[in-house]
């Protein structure tokens, strides 16, 4: 019944003569969220980027909202104003305060009002503490509060669908629980539809509901979370997690 | 008459002439910058040891060459030597002098910049290999360093190879010397022979630069 | 040493000193402009008008100051166009710098990391957004540098405008040599007025390498 928000068919994408995703197809329901796992080098980044238009793809079809996406900068320019992204580097503009991170695109790029995206912006930095830092800049921050900012400064956009790859993986242990909740919370309380990349199978599994596994840019299996982590399909699962400590 | 001013490169030997003066120009920049890179590599080691004294008298030198034109370094020697110092020798040789001077100055720079940036834990795991402090330079930090400043390297070098440019000043035959006689010589006959002698001078510098430059270039893109 | 013979000289090395300040304030004023401009150009890729760039930075960084000079002064009048030696060496001063700052800038943008750009598309910017908030505010920071080393070797070209005749510094003091034969004292007032120039020329920019660096990045 749910209203399918993402549709992937037929995805096959190249680095030059080498095929680094291929044939990957699988549909995103509005409100879900999907874990990608896989080894290092399996082409989770960059099947993460390609839903974010950053690499291109040979064939095969991305649909959003049951339109077809077309290949072009203009129309990849506008979807991306609704498929937010946030980087394991936070990636803050290191010359402008979070704020002014923050206010950037929803003003020059959704070109919204000033005012009122400021006010939600101090609202949505109240939601992950980060309130008392609006002026300051991210070389002041730790890296657990860079990416709090970052993922502000995408949630300040509105976006209907938010991408995360490996958010946590440069945060010092301490940090990496806080982050975690932010993504929980934002799932449960506002139902946000992600994706995202992780190589911590706890995050996973406390906040995803269906787990998609990749390896060598293939998809070996689409489980739901629970069952993946309990009884996966396929023996490479199986052995990913033993490997995992899992 | 105007469009033909061309010929005069080819009237009577003057392109081989220009030829002449341009290779008096590329020796004395070669030369100058072997000597330079060999005077700079002992000074940039120098300046990365702990003696104070020793590094604060070369980071002065060094300065000096940042603060003074090359054209006044040129004079310098063209004055003191003689005047000062009664030492005679051709304007070739004092170019030579005050270029390589210069490069030494720069490229010492150079090579303790890139020692400096040589990682500390490739040091200690030469000396961890019992590498004496002599061998340590030889075969860890200067290959090393070497890779990091190349593209410095070349840029330096097509710096000098420009300035060659001002060894008119001190009366060597170089090649604009040398263009400059033969626009005179035949001004009567091809009034317009200075656009092609300075035309083709402007040409012989970039030839020589713009690949050079290109290679500095591409080594840089590679690096990042 | 002659004192007499220095003070005497002080009016002449007065007026080649202010004519090489200015004449370097207006050649690298001048520089920055023409450099913006062609690396914009670059930048943005504009067909034709960038390959011109292209062309135009290659030409003036690898020809030395003197031939265009000669050029400009010598070779121009033959095909009628004049100009006195001051806007010719103004003119050569810029033609050269902007080839200088122009690469400066490009190096600058190409500085600005991947991931930074990543981000910024990952927001929706266009072409024009990503380069006026994302790549132009970083990689003017991050051209820095190669705009100090240009400012300081902008400055120190001002020598070749010597051999137009330029009445200034070391004009001044080659004339005064020449007249006198007193190398000594008139070298030495040359050193002097180019240190005083350069060092705190030199002092400035590191200054403002430092602040622009940590204004930008933070480090
Ligand atoms: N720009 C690129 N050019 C060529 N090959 C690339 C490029 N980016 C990634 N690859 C290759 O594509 C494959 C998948 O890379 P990707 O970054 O998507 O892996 P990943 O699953 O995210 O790995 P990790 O867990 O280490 O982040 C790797 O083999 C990588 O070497
Ligand atoms: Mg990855």
């Amino acid at each position: 019944m749910t209203e399918e928000i993402l549709k992937v068919e037929h995805l096959n994408k190249f680095y030059g003569d080498w095929q680094a995703l291929h044939d990957i197809s699988f549909n995103l329901k509005k409100g879900e969220v999907l874990a990608i796992l896989g080894p290092s080098g399996s082409g989770k980044s960059t099947l993460l980027r390609t839903l974010n238009g950053l690499e291109n793809y040979k064939n095969g079809e991305i649909v959003f909202h049951g339109k077809k996406v077309q290949p072009s900068p203009k129309e990849w320019q506008a979807i991306r104003q609704k498929i937010g992204m946030v980087f394991q580097s936070y990636d803050l503009f290191p010359n402008l305060t979070v704020m002014q991170n923050i206010l950037l695109a929803p003003t020059k790029v959704q070109k919204r009002d000033r005012a009122e995206v400021e006010q939600e912006a101090h609202h949505l930095l109240k939601r992950v503490n980060m309130d008392q830092y609006a002026d300051t800049y991210p070389r002041e921050l730790s890296g657990g509060q860079q990416q709090r900012v970052a993922i502000v400064r995408t949630l300040a956009m509105k976006p209907e669908v938010i991408l995360l790859d490996e958010i946590t993986a440069s945060l010092d242990p301490e940090m990496v629980r806080g982050i975690e909740d932010i993504v929980k919370k934002l799932s449960e309380n506002d139902h946000m539809t992600m994706i995202l990349v992780t190589h911590q199978m706890n995050f996973a599994k406390r906040v995803a509901d269906q787990v998609l596994f990749l390896e060598k840019g293939r998809i070996i299996e689409k489980t739901p979370c629970e069952q993946f982590f309990t009884e996966p399909q396929s023996e490479r699962a199986q052995q990913f997690l033993t490997d995992m400590d899992f | 008459m105007a469009h033909s001013g061309i010929n005069v490169l080819f009237s009577g030997s003057n392109f081989d002439r220009l030829l002449v003066g341009l290779w008096t120009s590329i020796w004395i920049a070669a030369l100058s910058i072997i000597i330079g890179l060999l005077i700079g590599t002992i000074f940039g080691v120098l300046r990365t040891m702990p003696n104070k004294i020793i590094r604060c008298i070369l980071r002065v030198y060094m300065e000096i060459f940042r603060i003074l034109p090359s054209v006044v370094l040129l004079y310098l020697v063209y004055y003191i030597l003689p005047r000062s110092l009664h030492i005679n020798w051709p304007g070739t040789w004092m170019a030579v002098l005050a270029f390589s001077l210069w490069v030494a100055a720069e490229f010492s720079d150079i090579v303790r910049g890139a020692l400096q940036s040589v990682p500390l834990a490739q040091k200690e795991s030469g000396l961890a290999l019992g590498l004496s402090k002599m061998q340590l330079f030889l075969y860890v930090l200067l290959p090393q360093a070497f890779k990091l400043e190349l593209p410095a390297t070349i840029n330096l070098a097509t710096r000098v190879i420009k300035t060659t440019s001002i060894l008119m000043l001190i009366s060597v035959m170089d090649v604009i010397n040398v263009g400059q006689q033969i626009i005179e010589a035949n001004n009567q006959k091809f009034p317009t022979g200075v656009f092609w002698v300075y035309g083709l001078i402007f040409f012989f510098y970039f030839i020589l630069d713009y690949p050079l430059s290109v290679w500095a270039k591409s080594l840089m893109a590679k690096q990042k | 040493m002659d004192w007499t013979i220095i003070q005497q000289a002080l009016p002449a090395y007065g007026h080649g000193f202010v004519l090489t300040v200015w004449l370097s304030l207006v050649g690298i004023i001048g520089s920055i402009i023409v450099g913006v401009i062609a690396s914009l150009l670059q930048y943005f890729k504009t067909p034709i008008l960038s390959q011109i760039a292209t062309a135009y930075v290659e030409l003036a960084r690898n020809t030395p100051l003197l031939i265009q000079l000669f050029f400009l002064y010598y070779a121009f009048p033959v095909i009628g166009w004049r100009m006195s030696s001051i806007t010719a060496g103004i003119i050569g001063l810029i033609f050269l710098g902007g080839g200088y700052m122009a690469e400066g800038f490009t190096g600058g943008f190409q500085g600005v990391t991947d991931s930074q750009i990543n981000s910024g598309e990952a927001l929706g910017m266009n072409r024009f957004q990503l380069a006026r908030y994302v790549v132009f505010p970083q990689g003017f920071a991050l051209s820095m540098p190669a705009l100090a080393a240009n400012v300081i070797f902008l400055i120190k070209e001002t020598s070749i405008f010597t051999v137009i005749a330029i009445p200034e510094l070391t004009n001044t003091a080659l004339d005064l040599i020449g007249m006198y034969y007193r190398s000594n004292e008139y070298l030495l007032m040359l050193v002097i007025g180019y240190a005083i120039i350069m060092i705190p020329v030199i002092l400035l920019l590191n200054w403002l390498e430092r602040k622009v660096r940590y204004g930008a990045f933070g480090d």
